[in-house]
């Protein structure tokens, strides 16, 4: 008798996964009640939620949002939802959000900060997002100057005229070139600035005495609120830039004095705590200016912050420098290009990308450091809040305050470390 | 023969200090070294005639004036006639404190953040991904005004343990929690040794530095029994149980000196209008050192997390491989390699943790911005010696932590060969 | 006008610096307008309100300066200044006068180089406690823990008389009122001392001032007035006599209301030559000749501006007491004007 062995010809139909291992059930088990550790680790963390949503969900949404002080606000509050409820006095942010916004900034101006905010979006565009068109670029590298003007005002020629400082550098740097290379770079350099010290206020005011073109000025005490975060922590990334990319270099160079300049520009400002650095800004900085000067106090802050923020961005940018191959920088050599050729076509471009979510990060950095202004005086947000609860009406009103200036910062750092991380990832896929 | 690299011939000329790759280094060196010293002469300057036309002469002999206020927290004695040299050193110590029990606990919430948010548990990483981003993204000085606000408003005041039916009462009758600060149970000795003058400038208890001498040793012959076992287990192959013997050479020395000395503890009461006795955490030192280190162990938390991830899965399957339990492939394996990619982003957090702590001012803890930049500023109206002052001490506490750090990092670094 | 206007820091060298020379009422007649330094906010002394308009005892007296050089009170700008920034940003040339609740003492006044032109309030350093203790002077404050505003002679006469009584304390330095206050009221302290006037102030504008007292010892004497740099001995008589008509105006019953009609009607010669009508007092300071007039009409005499932002009629209620006229028995004395 021939062996027969059993051989199944019909694959049996799957069963169904148990119920426990599948769907919202097996999901449950899977990820939050895998052992006893991971059980008590869930029943923990889901007591203290409860917990905190408990007291802070009332208190948010069982408010009130329209009174005219505190008092009034608990009064509301006891009518509405009973003596024992203690709900957020809201009032208060619907009544200063303006002021918390703009400062003192005259509520007819406020077109002008809003448009110059949507135009900064613009400008930045082009920068974060690579895929719009180049030229926009233009529209960004002018941006500063017609954002000034837009904010603080005065006559139209101001800003045309300090662009124009720009253009007789360059004229002079071109029209000397072809003379001697030294004079054309020392003429570039020395020429624009002559200008700016000595001739441009005399040429402004005849101008406008000629064709007054321009807005009326706003002074920077009426700034504040997140404007004045906004502001100081814009101007110094963006001044803050060039002047890193600078120190990077700087760094990275064989040049003995250069390199020893920056790196103890570069340790000395991360050494030291940016308060103490402020506190120059409103103590020291006008000793170190020739007798008799003195300018503004946001100035003084945005130099300050400018230096500060181009010290963590040298670092940044030096990381990047150190992450491209060293068979760049030898391409570039083999190319016959000079230094910077090779730099502005080659290294920079690629260290630039590589650097923009370190960039990104330390603006939220500096943006969220904005605050510590409140200490010498100026009314940013946290500022603002202290004035507010000098005010009699809204004596011993914190949380709510806290909440709000909190709230508003976490929306705009919140949404740049996304920004940064999809551009990581980006850039990830690129390279590999 | 005349080659493209030869130098060309002729007398020097002008255009060569900026064309000749030769001569070009050095062209843009001396330029940098003028244009620095020049910058730096005019500063000099400026500051020379602003000085010199408000009669103000730069003088450090404030520092030896007394200073004439007090100080709450204070780690060595000081009183208000001392000099401001030495309310800034208390100053100083105040701003260590503070960085160090900082940087500890940061560390410790921040590696228990980051492994919890790699964790499988679904609501766990979730929590955890919330805390974090939460914390990063708001203002550290917020978080410092908003502790301290919590301090104030949530924790009973000295008052409320008055009377026959308290609002509050101590836990375990040895500790208060009031919103002036925490009162803790202090150690006291009835046998004490006495303190040890150190230069005359602060004291240091003699009882301490003995318990700590017994330590020492005990710890360094803990080391020398490992060693013996190690011998052992390398010669036999069995590693004999030294646990027990190991426990003994720490504590039993320890627990004799404390015995000796008469150890027992003072525990705070309510006397007056606070509680005496007991060591004073004050409210501003508690709400400064929980908002650094909840906002920097943020921070931590992604560094740890990525230093764990950046580890390749191939390291832990070979450990597995190899027969590893979880606990060890993550102790031998995974966290000597992740620590060299931790270390670094690490040792800055823990600088700008100590940078932060220079917020105190917002709270009213003494550290040195309060002291020398704050009130002794104030007091003298010295702005450019007591800022450039302060600016110098920050830095060489970064210098310190960052030379610390990076002599460690050299050592944990692979070596390549 | 031409207003100072920020150009960015490329420019900030060229276009925002104004170089200021010796001679300060120059400077403030050609820059069109008196820039004047005041606290960032101190209720009844100067506080911005919801427009962002300067109020106070102290910034009235900027607006009477600004209306004896100009005619015009609103011809000022303030500069919120802390108390660390206050002294270098008027030497620096920052601010023209300091009108900022800053006591006169001889330190502030020789070292670091001021001069005050004068004393417009007259203050002293008390305690608040809440009434609950049953503390009745200050010298039964031992053990205490006491808030205190940093960055003010405050805490010197605090550590003074604790020494002096030989008592101990535990200090809580603050930085601002609104936190002192928030403090004091939680309990974390259980005394506030700052001067007298500003515990008034902030116990005005607690729910229940009546649970709070305010002890008897006055620890220190503490002369509020506005200050110039030293150098310019012109300018520091400006701001002085400026004060000076104030007071003068209030004791000649000088108002603001009956103002016009004293100036063209009075028989009184002091008040004449303090109006204008007579001699060339305003001719000597280099002033206009009704300086004093405009200056009394910015805001109006002592007793009004008093009685405006910080007296019995407002939420401050403070008494006028040292302050009165020195007819009334106060302190309050001009010298004349002749």
């Amino acid at each position: 008798m021939e062996f027969q062995p059993f051989v199944r010809t019909r694959m049996l139909d799957a069963k169904p996964a148990p119920v426990t291992s599948v769907g919202p059930a097996g999901w449950i088990r899977r990820n939050l009640f895998d052992g006893p550790l991971n059980a008590a680790m869930t029943l923990v963390m889901a007591f203290v939620i409860f917990l905190l949503l408990s007291h802070l969900l009332p208190w948010v949404f069982l408010s009130v949002w329209h009174a005219e002080s505190l008092a009034e606000c608990r009064e509301i509050i006891d009518q509405r939802y009973g003596t024992g409820h203690s709900g957020a006095c809201w009032a208060v942010i619907h009544e200063r959000f303006f002021q918390l916004v703009y400062g003192f900034y005259p509520p007819e101006l406020y077109w002008r900060p809003n448009l110059t905010f949507i135009l900064m979006l613009g400008a930045l565009a082009p920068i974060l997002f690579t895929q719009l068109p180049r030229k926009m670029m233009v529209f960004s590298a002018l941006f500063p100057f017609l954002g000034a003007w837009l904010l603080w005002g005065g006559s139209v020629w101001q800003p045309v005229l300090v662009l124009a400082g720009f253009g007789i550098g360059f004229a002079a740097w071109t029209a000397l070139a072809k003379v001697n290379g030294i004079l054309a770079i020392a003429a570039g350099l020395i020429l624009p600035v002559l200008w700016w010290v000595f001739a441009m206020e005399p040429v402004v005011n005849g101008l406008h005495a000629v064709i007054p073109l321009g807005l009326e000025p706003v002074d920077s005490t009426q700034f504040g609120g997140f404007m004045v975060s906004v502001v100081i922590g814009v101007t110094a990334i963006t001044l803050s830039l060039p002047l890193g990319i600078m120190l990077a270099l700087g760094r990275q160079t064989d040049l003995f004095i250069v390199r020893t300049v920056s790196i103890g520009f570069i340790e000395f400002i991360r050494g030291v705590p940016l308060i103490t650095l402020l506190f120059v800004a409103s103590t020291l900085l006008n000793y170190f200016m020739p007798p008799g000067t003195n300018f503004d106090l946001i100035v003084r802050v945005i130099i300050m912050a400018t230096l500060f923020s181009a010290a963590y961005i040298a670092e940044v940018i030096r990381g990047g420098l150190a992450a491209l191959p060293k068979g760049q920088y030898e391409a570039a050599d083999s190319l016959g290009l000079d230094y910077w050729q090779a730099q502005r076509l080659i290294i920079m471009p690629q260290a630039l990308k590589i650097a923009i979510p370190g960039i990104v990060s330390t603006f939220i950095g500096l943006f969220k450091d904005t605050t510590l202004v409140s200490i010498i005086g100026i009314l940013d947000p946290i500022g603002l809040s202290n004035a507010i609860r000098a005010d009699s009406a809204w004596q011993g009103i914190y949380w709510e305050l806290f909440a709000f200036i909190g709230f508003v910062f976490f929306i705009f750092c919140f949404s740049m470390s996304r920004y940064s991380m999809y551009l990581e990832r980006k850039l990830n896929t690129g390279h590999r | 023969m005349a080659t493209a690299s030869d130098p060309p011939q002729g007398g020097f000329q002008f255009s060569q200090l900026i064309y000749d790759t030769r001569y070009r280094s050095m062209t843009i060196q001396v330029a940098t070294l003028i244009g620095v010293l020049a910058l730096f002469f005019w500063l000099g300057a400026n500051v020379t005639q602003n000085l010199a036309d408000l009669g103000k002469p730069i003088d450090f002999g404030f520092l030896g004036e007394p200073a004439g206020y007090d100080i709450n927290q204070r780690l060595i004695e000081y009183d208000n006639q001392d000099i401001h040299a030495r309310a800034a050193f208390v100053g100083l110590l105040n701003t260590l404190l503070v960085a160090f029990l900082g940087c500890t606990l940061a560390t410790v919430i921040g590696v228990l953040v980051g492994v919890l948010r790699l964790s499988h548990n679904w609501l766990v990483a979730r929590v955890m991904t919330i805390y974090v981003e939460t914390f990063r993204n708001v203002p550290v000085l917020l978080w410092i005004v908003l502790a301290m606000a919590v301090m104030i408003e949530a924790l009973p005041q000295p008052r409320d343990f008055r009377g026959d039916d308290p609002a509050a009462s101590m836990v375990f009758d040895a500790a208060a929690f009031t919103n002036r600060g925490v009162y803790i149970p202090e150690p006291l000795f009835s046998r004490s040794l006495g303190d040890f003058s150190f230069f005359g400038i602060f004291d240091i208890s003699i009882d301490l530095l003995a318990i700590l001498a017994v330590l020492g040793a005990g710890i360094y012959a803990a080391k020398l029994i490992g060693r013996q076992a190690d011998r052992i287990q390398n010669r036999t192959g069995l590693r004999p149980t030294t646990w027990y013997k190991t426990l003994g050479v720490i504590v039993v020395p320890v627990l004799a000196v404390l015995a000796i000395l008469g150890f027992h503890l003072g525990y705070p009461e309510l006397k007056g209008f606070n509680f005496g006795g007991g060591i004073h955490l004050r409210n501003s030192l508690i709400a400064l050192w929980l908002a650094l280190s909840f906002y920097t162990a943020a921070f931590i938390a992604e560094i740890v997390r990525g230093g764990i991830m950046a580890i390749s899965k191939g390291q832990s399957e070979a450990a597995a491989a190899l027969g590893l339990r979880p606990s060890r492939t993550m102790r031998l394996v995974i966290l000597p390699q992740a620590l060299r990619v931790i270390i670094p982003p690490l040792i800055s957090q823990y600088l700008n943790l100590t940078k932060n702590s220079s917020l105190a001012i917002a709270v009213g803890y003494m550290d040195l911005t309060g002291t020398l930049m704050g009130i002794t500023l104030n007091q003298s109206g010295r702005e450019l010696e007591c800022v450039l002052l302060t600016m110098l001490v920050y830095l060489a506490i970064s210098l310190c932590i960052s030379g610390a750090f990076n002599i460690y990092n050299q050592r944990v670094k692979l070596k390549e060969r | 006008m031409t207003k100072k206007v920020f150009w960015g820091a490329l420019a900030a060298a060229g276009a925002a610096a104004s170089i200021a020379s010796a001679d300060t009422l120059e400077d403030v007649k050609a820059r069109g307008e008196l820039i004047c330094g005041t606290s960032t906010g101190l209720a009844g002394f100067s506080a911005p309100d919801a427009n962002g308009r300067y109020e106070g005892f102290d910034v009235a007296y900027c607006r009477a300066l600004a209306g004896a050089i100009f005619g015009d009170p609103d011809a000022v700008e303030f500069k919120p200044l802390t108390t660390t920034n206050r002294f270098s940003a008027l030497s620096a040339g920052e601010v023209d006068v300091l009108a900022r609740n800053t006591t006169w003492t001889l330190t502030r006044d020789v070292d670091l180089k001021n001069t005050f032109i004068g004393v417009n309030y007259y203050d002293g350093q008390g305690f608040m406690v809440p009434k609950e203790l049953g503390v009745t002077s200050a010298r039964e404050l031992d053990g205490a823990t006491v808030c205190i505003q940093t960055g003010t002679t405050t805490e010197l006469n605090l550590a003074d008389f604790f020494r002096a009584n030989n008592i101990s304390y535990e200090p809580v330095p603050i930085e601002t009122n609104a936190e002192a206050q928030q403090q004091y009221l939680a309990g974390a302290c259980d005394v506030y001392t700052t001067d007298a006037s500003g515990l008034a102030a902030t116990r005005a504008s607690f729910e229940a001032p009546g649970e709070h007292v305010i002890l008897p010892e006055i620890i220190s004497k503490e002369p509020l007035g506005p200050l110039v740099r030293h150098g310019d001995d012109h300018w520091a008589d400006i701001a002085r006599w400026t004060l000076n008509a104030l007071i003068a105006a209030e004791e000649l019953g000088v108002t603001s209301a009956n103002i016009d009609e004293l100036a063209a009607s009075t028989e009184n010669p002091e008040i004449a030559r303090l109006l204008g009508t007579e001699g060339n007092l305003g001719e000597m300071l280099g002033l206009s000749q009704d300086w004093a007039m405009n200056a009394v009409k910015a805001e109006g005499n002592y007793g009004e501006i008093f009685e405006k932002y910080i007296g019995e009629g407002t939420p401050i209620g403070l008494a006028r007491g040292l302050n009165a006229q020195w007819t009334e028995g106060g302190l309050m004395y001009a010298p004349p004007f002749r």
